[in-house]
Protein backbone atom coordinates (compact mmCIF):
# COMPACT_ATOMS: atom_id res chain seq x y z
CA UNK A 1 0.00 0.00 0.00
CA UNK A 2 1.36 3.50 -0.46
CA UNK A 3 1.58 5.99 1.94
CA UNK A 4 -1.39 8.20 0.45
CA UNK A 5 -3.96 6.45 1.86
CA UNK A 6 -7.84 6.67 0.58
CA UNK A 7 -9.16 8.64 4.02
CA UNK A 8 -12.72 6.82 3.78
CA UNK A 9 -11.67 3.48 2.39
CA UNK A 10 -11.96 1.31 5.89
CA UNK A 11 -15.62 3.31 6.16
CA UNK A 12 -16.96 2.76 3.05
CA UNK A 13 -19.77 0.11 2.72
CA UNK A 14 -18.09 -2.89 0.73
CA UNK A 15 -19.46 -5.84 -1.55
CA UNK A 16 -23.57 -6.52 -1.54
CA UNK A 17 -23.23 -2.90 0.45
CA UNK A 18 -21.44 -0.94 -1.83
CA UNK A 19 -23.01 2.44 -3.04
CA UNK A 20 -25.18 2.99 0.03
CA UNK A 21 -25.83 5.82 1.80
CA UNK A 22 -24.89 6.29 5.39
CA UNK A 23 -28.53 5.98 6.43
CA UNK A 24 -29.32 3.37 4.18
CA UNK A 25 -26.76 0.99 5.77
CA UNK A 26 -27.94 1.79 8.78
CA UNK A 27 -31.35 1.33 7.61
CA UNK A 28 -30.45 -2.17 6.14
CA UNK A 29 -29.09 -3.69 9.33
CA UNK A 30 -31.47 -2.77 11.54
CA UNK A 31 -29.57 0.34 13.67
CA UNK A 32 -31.07 2.36 15.56
CA UNK A 33 -30.94 5.82 17.07
CA UNK A 34 -28.21 6.07 20.31
CA UNK A 35 -30.12 7.17 23.18
CA UNK A 36 -33.71 7.65 21.33
CA UNK A 37 -36.17 7.28 23.81
CA UNK A 38 -38.04 3.47 24.84
CA UNK A 39 -41.85 3.42 24.11
CA UNK A 40 -43.70 3.43 27.13
CA UNK A 41 -44.29 -0.65 27.43
CA UNK A 42 -40.65 -1.41 26.25
CA UNK A 43 -39.89 1.21 29.18
CA UNK A 44 -41.52 -0.52 31.92
CA UNK A 45 -40.36 -3.60 30.47
CA UNK A 46 -36.75 -2.51 30.88
CA UNK A 47 -37.64 -1.13 34.17
CA UNK A 48 -39.52 -4.52 35.56
CA UNK A 49 -35.71 -6.14 34.33
CA UNK A 50 -34.11 -3.56 36.70
CA UNK A 51 -36.05 -4.57 40.05
CA UNK A 52 -33.12 -5.76 41.64
CA UNK A 53 -31.20 -3.03 40.57
CA UNK A 54 -33.77 -0.88 42.11
CA UNK A 55 -33.52 -2.74 45.81
CA UNK A 56 -29.95 -3.51 46.10
CA UNK A 57 -29.17 0.37 45.18
CA UNK A 58 -31.62 1.47 48.15
CA UNK A 59 -30.39 -1.17 50.23
CA UNK A 60 -26.95 0.15 49.65
CA UNK A 61 -27.73 3.73 50.13
CA UNK A 62 -29.56 3.29 53.26
CA UNK A 63 -26.61 1.40 54.51
CA UNK A 64 -24.17 3.73 53.18
CA UNK A 65 -26.41 7.30 54.60
CA UNK A 66 -24.91 7.09 58.31
CA UNK A 67 -21.49 5.36 57.80
CA UNK A 68 -19.81 8.47 59.07
CA UNK A 69 -22.18 8.59 62.10
CA UNK A 70 -20.96 7.03 65.28
CA UNK A 71 -24.58 5.97 66.34
CA UNK A 72 -25.46 5.05 62.56
CA UNK A 73 -29.00 4.02 61.88
CA UNK A 74 -30.13 4.68 65.47
CA UNK A 75 -30.62 8.54 64.03
CA UNK A 76 -33.38 7.09 61.85
CA UNK A 77 -35.44 6.57 64.40
CA UNK A 78 -33.69 9.48 67.30
CA UNK A 79 -34.03 12.36 64.38
CA UNK A 80 -37.89 12.38 63.76
CA UNK A 81 -38.23 11.69 67.75
CA UNK A 82 -36.85 14.60 68.46
CA UNK A 83 -38.65 16.66 66.12
CA UNK A 84 -41.76 15.43 67.77
CA UNK A 85 -40.54 16.64 71.11
CA UNK A 86 -39.94 20.30 69.71
CA UNK A 87 -43.31 20.38 68.14
CA UNK A 88 -44.52 18.64 71.44
CA UNK A 89 -43.01 21.82 73.15
CA UNK A 90 -43.90 24.37 70.68
CA UNK A 91 -47.62 23.51 69.99
CA UNK A 92 -48.55 20.87 72.20
CA UNK A 93 -47.60 22.71 75.96
CA UNK A 94 -47.12 26.54 74.64
CA UNK A 95 -49.73 27.05 72.13
CA UNK A 96 -51.89 24.28 73.89
CA UNK A 97 -52.64 21.94 71.01
CA UNK A 98 -53.21 19.10 73.17
CA UNK A 99 -56.06 20.61 74.85
CA UNK A 100 -58.14 20.27 72.07
CA UNK A 101 -57.88 16.29 71.76
CA UNK A 102 -59.61 13.35 73.46
CA UNK A 103 -57.24 12.91 77.15
CA UNK A 104 -53.47 12.09 76.38
CA UNK A 105 -53.60 11.37 72.50
CA UNK A 106 -52.28 14.38 71.34
CA UNK A 107 -48.43 12.68 71.57
CA UNK A 108 -49.77 9.27 69.58
CA UNK A 109 -51.10 11.96 67.27
CA UNK A 110 -48.67 14.56 66.86
CA UNK A 111 -45.66 11.65 66.18
CA UNK A 112 -48.29 9.80 63.53
CA UNK A 113 -48.52 12.95 61.65
CA UNK A 114 -44.74 13.57 61.38
CA UNK A 115 -43.39 10.58 60.54
CA UNK A 116 -46.39 10.34 57.62
CA UNK A 117 -45.56 14.04 56.51
CA UNK A 118 -41.65 13.43 56.33
CA UNK A 119 -42.32 10.10 54.45
CA UNK A 120 -43.39 12.54 51.53
CA UNK A 121 -41.40 15.21 52.43
CA UNK A 122 -38.53 13.17 52.36
CA UNK A 123 -39.46 12.10 48.78
CA UNK A 124 -39.70 15.18 47.50
CA UNK A 125 -36.25 16.00 48.84
CA UNK A 126 -34.74 13.13 47.95
CA UNK A 127 -36.53 12.83 44.37
CA UNK A 128 -35.14 16.56 43.53
CA UNK A 129 -31.85 15.43 43.74
CA UNK A 130 -32.45 12.04 42.34
CA UNK A 131 -30.84 12.46 38.83
CA UNK A 132 -28.19 15.71 39.83
CA UNK A 133 -26.31 13.79 42.49
CA UNK A 134 -26.01 10.58 40.66
CA UNK A 135 -24.90 11.94 37.77
CA UNK A 136 -21.66 9.77 37.61
CA UNK A 137 -23.51 6.80 37.67
CA UNK A 138 -26.14 7.83 34.42
CA UNK A 139 -23.20 8.76 32.36
CA UNK A 140 -21.22 5.42 33.02
CA UNK A 141 -24.08 2.78 32.59
CA UNK A 142 -27.57 2.51 30.52
CA UNK A 143 -30.24 2.15 32.69
CA UNK A 144 -33.76 3.56 33.17
CA UNK A 145 -33.53 6.32 34.70
CA UNK A 146 -36.46 6.00 36.57
CA UNK A 147 -35.03 3.64 38.60
CA UNK A 148 -33.41 6.24 40.91
CA UNK A 149 -36.08 8.07 41.54
CA UNK A 150 -38.11 5.10 42.42
CA UNK A 151 -35.14 3.40 44.59
CA UNK A 152 -35.09 7.01 46.41
CA UNK A 153 -38.94 5.82 47.45
CA UNK A 154 -38.15 2.55 48.03
CA UNK A 155 -35.10 4.11 50.67
CA UNK A 156 -37.53 6.19 52.51
CA UNK A 157 -39.96 3.29 52.89
CA UNK A 158 -37.70 1.05 54.30
CA UNK A 159 -37.05 3.82 56.78
CA UNK A 160 -40.29 4.71 57.73
CA UNK A 161 -40.79 0.89 58.37
CA UNK A 162 -38.30 1.35 60.78
CA UNK A 163 -40.25 4.35 62.47
CA UNK A 164 -43.15 2.67 62.53
CA UNK A 165 -41.88 0.02 65.16
CA UNK A 166 -40.97 3.41 67.21
CA UNK A 167 -44.61 4.75 66.64
CA UNK A 168 -46.29 1.76 68.07
CA UNK A 169 -44.27 2.02 71.06
CA UNK A 170 -45.27 5.71 71.01
CA UNK A 171 -49.04 4.82 70.54
CA UNK A 172 -48.80 2.02 72.92
CA UNK A 173 -47.33 4.43 75.40
CA UNK A 174 -50.15 6.69 75.11
CA UNK A 175 -52.30 4.12 76.43
CA UNK A 176 -53.99 3.65 73.07
CA UNK A 177 -54.72 -0.23 72.57
CA UNK A 178 -54.16 -1.96 69.81
CA UNK A 179 -57.16 -3.13 67.62
CA UNK A 180 -58.47 -4.49 64.47
CA UNK A 181 -58.25 -0.76 62.85
CA UNK A 182 -54.75 -1.64 62.91
CA UNK A 183 -54.65 -3.44 59.90
CA UNK A 184 -55.77 -0.39 57.79
CA UNK A 185 -51.91 0.85 58.63
CA UNK A 186 -50.87 -1.68 55.57
CA UNK A 187 -53.54 -0.19 52.27
CA UNK A 188 -52.31 3.45 53.90
CA UNK A 189 -49.14 2.78 53.62
CA UNK A 190 -49.28 1.70 50.21
CA UNK A 191 -51.11 4.18 48.77
CA UNK A 192 -48.51 6.68 50.14
CA UNK A 193 -45.73 5.21 48.74
CA UNK A 194 -47.35 4.58 45.45
CA UNK A 195 -48.14 8.52 45.75
CA UNK A 196 -44.81 9.44 46.75
CA UNK A 197 -42.91 7.45 44.08
CA UNK A 198 -45.11 9.72 41.73
CA UNK A 199 -44.37 12.88 43.27
CA UNK A 200 -40.84 11.81 43.32
CA UNK A 201 -40.68 11.41 39.57
CA UNK A 202 -42.12 14.59 38.82
CA UNK A 203 -39.54 16.10 41.05
CA UNK A 204 -36.58 14.48 39.60
CA UNK A 205 -37.24 15.45 36.35
CA UNK A 206 -37.66 19.27 37.55
CA UNK A 207 -34.78 18.85 39.46
CA UNK A 208 -32.60 17.50 37.19
CA UNK A 209 -33.61 20.84 34.36
CA UNK A 210 -33.85 23.30 36.97
CA UNK A 211 -31.15 23.05 40.07
CA UNK A 212 -32.48 26.57 41.64
CA UNK A 213 -35.73 24.56 42.59
CA UNK A 214 -33.59 22.55 45.23
CA UNK A 215 -33.36 26.55 46.94
CA UNK A 216 -37.27 26.37 46.99
CA UNK A 217 -38.15 23.19 48.25
CA UNK A 218 -37.57 23.87 52.08
CA UNK A 219 -39.86 26.73 51.86
CA UNK A 220 -42.54 25.04 50.11
CA UNK A 221 -42.43 22.44 51.86
CA UNK A 222 -42.50 24.08 55.44
CA UNK A 223 -45.94 25.89 54.24
CA UNK A 224 -47.33 22.25 53.16
CA UNK A 225 -46.57 21.28 56.57
CA UNK A 226 -48.47 24.12 58.75
CA UNK A 227 -51.45 23.94 56.04
CA UNK A 228 -51.41 19.99 56.33
CA UNK A 229 -52.14 20.42 60.44
CA UNK A 230 -49.23 18.06 61.21
CA UNK A 231 -48.55 19.35 65.11
CA UNK A 232 -52.55 20.74 65.37
CA UNK A 233 -55.78 20.40 64.20
CA UNK A 234 -55.89 21.99 60.89
CA UNK A 235 -59.75 21.52 60.76
CA UNK A 236 -60.40 23.49 63.78
CA UNK A 237 -58.40 26.67 62.27
CA UNK A 238 -60.14 26.81 58.97
CA UNK A 239 -64.05 26.43 60.16
CA UNK A 240 -64.75 29.47 59.34
CA UNK A 241 -63.61 29.73 55.51
CA UNK A 242 -65.88 29.66 52.90
CA UNK A 243 -66.72 25.95 51.73
CA UNK A 244 -65.07 25.66 48.91
CA UNK A 245 -61.49 26.52 50.36
CA UNK A 246 -62.38 23.86 52.79
CA UNK A 247 -63.22 21.42 50.36
CA UNK A 248 -59.99 22.33 48.86
CA UNK A 249 -57.63 21.85 52.14
CA UNK A 250 -59.47 18.88 52.91
CA UNK A 251 -58.51 17.17 49.48
CA UNK A 252 -54.88 17.72 50.15
CA UNK A 253 -53.04 14.52 49.74
CA UNK A 254 -50.69 15.16 53.04
CA UNK A 255 -54.05 15.49 55.18
CA UNK A 256 -55.33 12.54 53.36
CA UNK A 257 -52.60 10.04 54.03
CA UNK A 258 -52.21 11.48 58.02
CA UNK A 259 -55.94 11.03 58.69
CA UNK A 260 -56.25 7.75 57.19
CA UNK A 261 -53.10 6.68 59.61
CA UNK A 262 -54.67 8.53 62.44
CA UNK A 263 -57.89 6.86 62.37
CA UNK A 264 -56.11 3.41 61.68
CA UNK A 265 -53.56 3.41 64.87
CA UNK A 266 -55.67 5.63 66.90
CA UNK A 267 -59.62 5.37 66.21
CA UNK A 268 -60.56 6.91 69.72
CA UNK A 269 -59.20 10.46 68.45
CA UNK A 270 -62.50 10.36 65.84
CA UNK A 271 -64.81 8.44 68.49
CA UNK A 272 -67.95 10.65 68.45
CA UNK A 273 -68.42 9.15 72.04
CA UNK A 274 -65.28 10.77 73.41
CA UNK A 275 -65.06 14.78 74.33
CA UNK A 276 -62.88 16.71 71.72
CA UNK A 277 -63.09 13.99 69.32
CA UNK A 278 -61.47 14.90 65.61
CA UNK A 279 -63.53 14.72 62.73
CA UNK A 280 -62.77 12.11 60.45
CA UNK A 281 -63.71 14.07 56.87
CA UNK A 282 -65.65 11.23 54.79
CA UNK A 283 -64.23 9.82 51.46
CA UNK A 284 -60.88 9.53 52.90
CA UNK A 285 -60.26 6.41 51.55
CA UNK A 286 -61.48 7.34 47.95
CA UNK A 287 -59.24 10.45 47.86
CA UNK A 288 -56.28 8.94 49.00
CA UNK A 289 -56.63 6.03 46.36
CA UNK A 290 -57.26 8.59 43.69
CA UNK A 291 -54.11 10.43 44.83
CA UNK A 292 -51.70 7.44 44.61
CA UNK A 293 -53.13 6.05 41.38
CA UNK A 294 -53.42 9.88 39.91
CA UNK A 295 -49.79 11.06 41.17
CA UNK A 296 -48.28 7.76 40.12
CA UNK A 297 -49.56 7.44 36.82
CA UNK A 298 -48.98 11.30 36.24
CA UNK A 299 -45.63 11.32 37.60
CA UNK A 300 -44.76 8.22 35.44
CA UNK A 301 -45.68 9.11 32.60
CA UNK A 302 -43.81 13.02 32.62
CA UNK A 303 -40.79 11.08 33.93
CA UNK A 304 -40.58 9.25 30.86
CA UNK A 305 -41.46 11.83 28.52
CA UNK A 306 -37.65 13.55 29.08
CA UNK A 307 -36.04 10.24 29.22
CA UNK A 308 -33.30 10.73 26.90
CA UNK A 309 -32.22 13.66 28.41
CA UNK A 310 -31.14 12.90 31.76
CA UNK A 311 -27.49 12.87 31.66
CA UNK A 312 -26.84 14.98 28.93
CA UNK A 313 -24.52 17.83 28.01
CA UNK B 1 -19.75 -20.20 3.49
CA UNK B 2 -18.23 -18.47 0.38
CA UNK B 3 -17.70 -15.05 2.32
CA UNK B 4 -15.04 -16.87 4.43
CA UNK B 5 -13.21 -18.76 1.49
CA UNK B 6 -13.42 -15.45 -0.29
CA UNK B 7 -11.64 -14.08 3.06
CA UNK B 8 -9.19 -17.06 3.58
CA UNK B 9 -7.66 -17.31 0.19
CA UNK B 10 -8.13 -13.78 -1.39
CA UNK B 11 -6.86 -11.02 0.84
CA UNK B 12 -6.46 -8.62 -1.76
CA UNK B 13 -10.05 -9.05 -2.77
CA UNK B 14 -11.41 -8.56 0.99
CA UNK B 15 -13.08 -5.65 -0.77
CA UNK B 16 -15.92 -7.52 -2.21
CA UNK B 17 -17.16 -8.91 0.95
CA UNK B 18 -20.05 -7.20 2.62
CA UNK B 19 -19.09 -6.28 6.29
CA UNK B 20 -21.91 -5.72 8.88
CA UNK B 21 -22.27 -2.54 10.21
CA UNK B 22 -22.88 -1.82 13.76
CA UNK B 23 -22.12 2.37 14.76
CA UNK B 24 -22.75 4.28 11.46
CA UNK B 25 -21.93 8.06 12.28
CA UNK B 26 -23.58 10.09 9.64
CA UNK B 27 -22.48 14.17 9.05
CA UNK B 28 -22.92 14.28 13.14
CA UNK B 29 -22.71 17.85 14.25
CA UNK B 30 -22.76 18.73 18.36
CA UNK B 31 -23.12 21.94 20.14
CA UNK B 32 -22.50 22.42 23.63
CA UNK B 33 -24.36 25.21 25.23
CA UNK B 34 -22.89 26.77 28.13
CA UNK B 35 -24.84 28.37 30.37
CA UNK B 36 -22.93 31.39 32.76
CA UNK B 37 -20.45 31.91 29.82
CA UNK B 38 -20.98 35.54 29.63
CA UNK B 39 -20.21 38.16 32.08
CA UNK B 40 -21.30 38.82 35.77
CA UNK B 41 -23.45 35.36 36.08
CA UNK B 42 -22.88 35.61 39.52
CA UNK B 43 -24.27 39.07 41.43
CA UNK B 44 -27.47 38.87 41.93
CA UNK B 45 -28.61 42.49 39.98
CA UNK B 46 -27.30 41.19 37.00
CA UNK B 47 -29.22 37.97 37.56
CA UNK B 48 -32.30 40.17 38.58
CA UNK B 49 -31.75 42.79 35.60
CA UNK B 50 -31.74 39.63 33.44
CA UNK B 51 -34.88 38.10 34.51
CA UNK B 52 -36.29 41.58 34.04
CA UNK B 53 -35.00 42.24 30.26
CA UNK B 54 -36.24 38.84 29.70
CA UNK B 55 -33.41 38.23 27.91
CA UNK B 56 -32.63 34.34 28.82
CA UNK B 57 -29.84 33.18 25.99
CA UNK B 58 -27.46 36.59 27.16
CA UNK B 59 -24.98 34.37 29.14
CA UNK B 60 -25.60 31.39 26.77
CA UNK B 61 -22.27 30.47 24.62
CA UNK B 62 -22.50 28.27 21.95
CA UNK B 63 -19.27 25.23 21.40
CA UNK B 64 -19.26 23.71 17.80
CA UNK B 65 -17.10 20.74 19.41
CA UNK B 66 -17.93 18.09 16.05
CA UNK B 67 -18.39 19.29 12.75
CA UNK B 68 -19.63 16.75 10.30
CA UNK B 69 -17.93 13.69 11.23
CA UNK B 70 -18.76 10.58 8.86
CA UNK B 71 -17.65 7.11 9.56
CA UNK B 72 -18.56 3.65 10.05
CA UNK B 73 -17.62 1.21 12.22
CA UNK B 74 -17.97 -2.79 11.22
CA UNK B 75 -17.92 -5.59 13.48
CA UNK B 76 -15.15 -7.05 14.94
CA UNK B 77 -12.81 -4.15 14.52
CA UNK B 78 -11.51 -1.68 16.97
CA UNK B 79 -11.09 1.61 16.33
CA UNK B 80 -8.84 4.28 18.04
CA UNK B 81 -9.55 7.89 18.45
CA UNK B 82 -6.83 10.16 18.49
CA UNK B 83 -6.27 14.42 18.36
CA UNK B 84 -5.11 17.05 20.51
CA UNK B 85 -6.80 17.85 23.44
CA UNK B 86 -10.16 19.53 22.83
CA UNK B 87 -10.27 17.94 19.57
CA UNK B 88 -13.55 16.32 19.75
CA UNK B 89 -12.54 12.75 20.79
CA UNK B 90 -14.75 12.46 24.25
CA UNK B 91 -17.44 14.37 22.85
CA UNK B 92 -17.74 12.12 19.88
CA UNK B 93 -18.05 8.73 22.19
CA UNK B 94 -20.03 10.52 24.38
CA UNK B 95 -22.67 11.25 21.34
CA UNK B 96 -22.25 6.96 20.23
CA UNK B 97 -23.20 5.85 23.33
CA UNK B 98 -26.00 8.53 23.43
CA UNK B 99 -25.21 10.79 26.02
CA UNK B 100 -25.26 13.70 23.55
CA UNK B 101 -27.69 15.28 21.74
CA UNK B 102 -26.58 15.54 17.97
CA UNK B 103 -27.49 18.51 16.55
CA UNK B 104 -27.39 17.54 13.06
CA UNK B 105 -26.90 14.26 11.35
CA UNK B 106 -27.33 11.13 12.92
CA UNK B 107 -25.43 8.18 14.74
CA UNK B 108 -26.89 4.65 14.28
CA UNK B 109 -25.71 2.22 16.70
CA UNK B 110 -26.38 -1.72 16.88
CA UNK B 111 -27.88 -2.23 20.33
CA UNK B 112 -27.08 0.00 23.06
CA UNK B 113 -23.11 1.54 22.92
CA UNK B 114 -21.64 1.43 26.57
CA UNK B 115 -19.11 4.24 27.49
CA UNK B 116 -16.41 3.46 30.06
CA UNK B 117 -14.97 6.60 30.96
CA UNK B 118 -12.21 7.32 33.67
CA UNK B 119 -14.46 10.03 35.17
CA UNK B 120 -17.54 8.35 35.36
CA UNK B 121 -17.24 7.48 39.24
CA UNK B 122 -19.93 4.78 40.45
CA UNK B 123 -20.81 5.32 44.36
CA UNK B 124 -18.11 6.70 46.32
CA UNK B 125 -19.60 5.88 49.82
CA UNK B 126 -20.14 2.48 48.58
CA UNK B 127 -17.78 -0.34 48.66
CA UNK B 128 -16.33 -1.88 46.15
CA UNK B 129 -17.92 -4.83 46.60
CA UNK B 130 -21.48 -3.29 46.28
CA UNK B 131 -20.41 -1.02 43.18
CA UNK B 132 -19.39 -4.76 41.73
CA UNK B 133 -23.22 -5.74 42.77
CA UNK B 134 -24.65 -2.46 41.60
CA UNK B 135 -23.24 -1.75 38.98
CA UNK B 136 -23.86 -5.13 37.07
CA UNK B 137 -27.12 -5.29 38.31
CA UNK B 138 -27.43 -1.98 36.74
CA UNK B 139 -26.22 -3.33 33.28
CA UNK B 140 -29.51 -5.55 33.37
CA UNK B 141 -27.57 -8.76 35.08
CA UNK B 142 -29.54 -10.88 37.21
CA UNK B 143 -28.53 -11.84 40.73
CA UNK B 144 -27.97 -15.00 39.82
CA UNK B 145 -25.26 -13.53 36.87
CA UNK B 146 -24.10 -11.32 39.52
CA UNK B 147 -22.84 -14.24 41.97
CA UNK B 148 -21.54 -16.01 39.44
CA UNK B 149 -18.87 -13.34 37.97
CA UNK B 150 -18.08 -11.56 41.38
CA UNK B 151 -15.10 -13.21 41.97
CA UNK B 152 -13.65 -13.17 38.20
CA UNK B 153 -14.63 -9.48 37.76
CA UNK B 154 -12.12 -8.94 41.48
CA UNK B 155 -9.91 -10.84 40.13
CA UNK B 156 -9.71 -9.64 36.77
CA UNK B 157 -9.34 -5.93 38.79
CA UNK B 158 -6.32 -6.48 41.15
CA UNK B 159 -8.42 -4.69 43.56
CA UNK B 160 -7.38 -7.00 46.62
CA UNK B 161 -3.83 -7.97 45.70
CA UNK B 162 -2.93 -5.91 48.15
CA UNK B 163 -4.88 -6.77 50.95
CA UNK B 164 -8.77 -6.87 51.20
CA UNK B 165 -9.76 -3.43 49.44
CA UNK B 166 -12.90 -4.49 48.02
CA UNK B 167 -14.59 -4.20 51.05
CA UNK B 168 -13.49 -0.61 51.93
CA UNK B 169 -15.54 2.16 50.56
CA UNK B 170 -14.76 3.21 46.74
CA UNK B 171 -13.56 6.80 48.31
CA UNK B 172 -10.71 5.50 49.54
CA UNK B 173 -9.20 4.10 46.30
CA UNK B 174 -6.69 5.77 44.37
CA UNK B 175 -8.09 6.74 40.60
CA UNK B 176 -5.82 4.02 39.28
CA UNK B 177 -7.94 1.46 41.63
CA UNK B 178 -11.21 3.03 40.67
CA UNK B 179 -10.64 2.94 36.70
CA UNK B 180 -9.55 -0.37 37.00
CA UNK B 181 -12.50 -1.42 38.93
CA UNK B 182 -14.58 0.59 36.58
CA UNK B 183 -13.58 -1.48 33.78
CA UNK B 184 -13.48 -4.78 35.45
CA UNK B 185 -17.39 -4.46 35.86
CA UNK B 186 -17.95 -2.90 32.38
CA UNK B 187 -16.00 -5.62 30.97
CA UNK B 188 -18.14 -8.38 32.67
CA UNK B 189 -20.76 -8.09 30.10
CA UNK B 190 -20.27 -8.50 26.25
CA UNK B 191 -21.14 -5.25 25.09
CA UNK B 192 -22.06 -5.14 21.69
CA UNK B 193 -20.26 -1.82 21.18
CA UNK B 194 -18.07 -0.81 23.98
CA UNK B 195 -16.74 2.90 24.09
CA UNK B 196 -13.30 3.39 26.12
CA UNK B 197 -12.33 7.10 27.10
CA UNK B 198 -8.73 6.55 28.47
CA UNK B 199 -9.21 3.68 30.47
CA UNK B 200 -5.91 2.33 29.54
CA UNK B 201 -4.00 4.72 30.44
CA UNK B 202 -4.70 4.66 34.08
CA UNK B 203 -3.77 1.08 35.33
CA UNK B 204 -0.61 -0.35 35.74
CA UNK B 205 1.28 -2.56 33.62
CA UNK B 206 0.18 -5.88 34.50
CA UNK B 207 -3.26 -4.45 34.44
CA UNK B 208 -2.66 -2.84 31.05
CA UNK B 209 -1.86 -6.24 29.78
CA UNK B 210 -5.27 -7.81 31.56
CA UNK B 211 -7.35 -5.17 29.65
CA UNK B 212 -5.72 -5.59 26.11
CA UNK B 213 -6.34 -9.44 26.45
CA UNK B 214 -10.23 -8.21 27.82
CA UNK B 215 -10.58 -6.31 25.01
CA UNK B 216 -9.32 -8.53 22.39
CA UNK B 217 -11.40 -11.24 24.31
CA UNK B 218 -14.90 -8.85 23.69
CA UNK B 219 -14.09 -7.97 20.06
CA UNK B 220 -14.00 -11.76 19.45
CA UNK B 221 -17.34 -12.08 20.94
CA UNK B 222 -19.09 -10.04 17.88
CA UNK B 223 -18.44 -6.44 19.41
CA UNK B 224 -16.78 -3.54 18.10
CA UNK B 225 -14.67 -1.23 20.40
CA UNK B 226 -13.98 2.20 20.53
CA UNK B 227 -10.70 3.46 22.02
CA UNK B 228 -10.22 7.03 22.75
CA UNK B 229 -6.27 7.53 24.35
CA UNK B 230 -3.24 9.84 24.29
CA UNK B 231 -1.05 6.87 24.88
CA UNK B 232 0.00 6.02 20.72
CA UNK B 233 1.29 2.70 22.02
CA UNK B 234 -2.14 1.56 23.50
CA UNK B 235 -3.35 2.58 20.22
CA UNK B 236 -0.84 0.59 18.58
CA UNK B 237 -1.63 -2.41 20.11
CA UNK B 238 -4.37 -2.25 20.45
CA UNK B 239 -6.62 -0.92 17.65
CA UNK B 240 -5.82 -1.66 13.59
CA UNK B 241 -8.15 1.23 12.43
CA UNK B 242 -7.37 4.67 13.63
CA UNK B 243 -9.84 7.78 13.33
CA UNK B 244 -7.48 10.97 13.51
CA UNK B 245 -9.68 14.12 14.71
CA UNK B 246 -8.59 18.12 15.00
CA UNK B 247 -10.46 21.18 15.55
CA UNK B 248 -13.98 18.69 15.69
CA UNK B 249 -13.21 17.64 11.35
CA UNK B 250 -12.16 14.48 10.98
CA UNK B 251 -8.51 14.27 9.30
CA UNK B 252 -7.90 11.16 8.49
CA UNK B 253 -9.58 7.37 8.86
CA UNK B 254 -7.06 4.57 7.96
CA UNK B 255 -5.08 1.57 8.97
CA UNK B 256 -3.37 2.42 13.05
CA UNK B 257 0.48 2.57 11.59
CA UNK B 258 -0.29 4.68 9.03
CA UNK B 259 -2.51 7.62 10.58
CA UNK B 260 -1.00 7.68 13.79
CA UNK B 261 2.98 7.80 12.61
CA UNK B 262 1.28 10.81 10.09
CA UNK B 263 -0.32 11.82 13.60
CA UNK B 264 3.33 12.04 15.34
CA UNK B 265 5.02 13.62 12.39
CA UNK B 266 1.98 16.52 12.84
CA UNK B 267 1.54 15.48 8.97
CA UNK B 268 -1.92 16.21 8.16
CA UNK B 269 -2.62 15.12 5.13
Amino acid sequence: MSTVSEPVSLSAPRGADAGLTPKQLADKYGLAVSGRRPGLVAYSKQLWARRHFIWAFATARLVAQYTDAKLGQLWQVVTPLLNCAVFYLVFGVILKSKDGFPDGTYTAWLCIGVFVFQFTQNAVQSGTRAISDNLGLIRALHFPRASLPIAFTVIQLQQLLISMVVLVGVVLASGIEPGRTWLAVVPALLLQSMFNTGVALVMARIGAKTSDISQLIPFAMRAWMFLSGVMFSIQDKISTWPEFWQKVMQFNPASVYMDLLRHAFAPVIYNKHVPQHQEFPPHQWTYGIAWAVGMFVIGYVFFWKAEEEYGRG
Amino acid sequence: MADTDLRKGLTVRDADVAREPTVVVDDVHIVYRVHGAGSGKGSATSAVSRILSRKRSAGVREVHAVRGISFTAYKGEAIGLIGSNGSGKSTMLAAIAGLLPTEKGGIYTNGQPSLLGVNAALMNELTGERNVVLGCLAMGMTPAQVRERYNDIVEFSGINDKGDFISLPMRTYSSGMGARLRFSIAAAKTHDVLLIDEALATGDQAFQQRSKKRIDELRGSAGTVFLVSHDNSSIREVCERTIWIEAGELVMDGPTEEVVSRYERGDRP
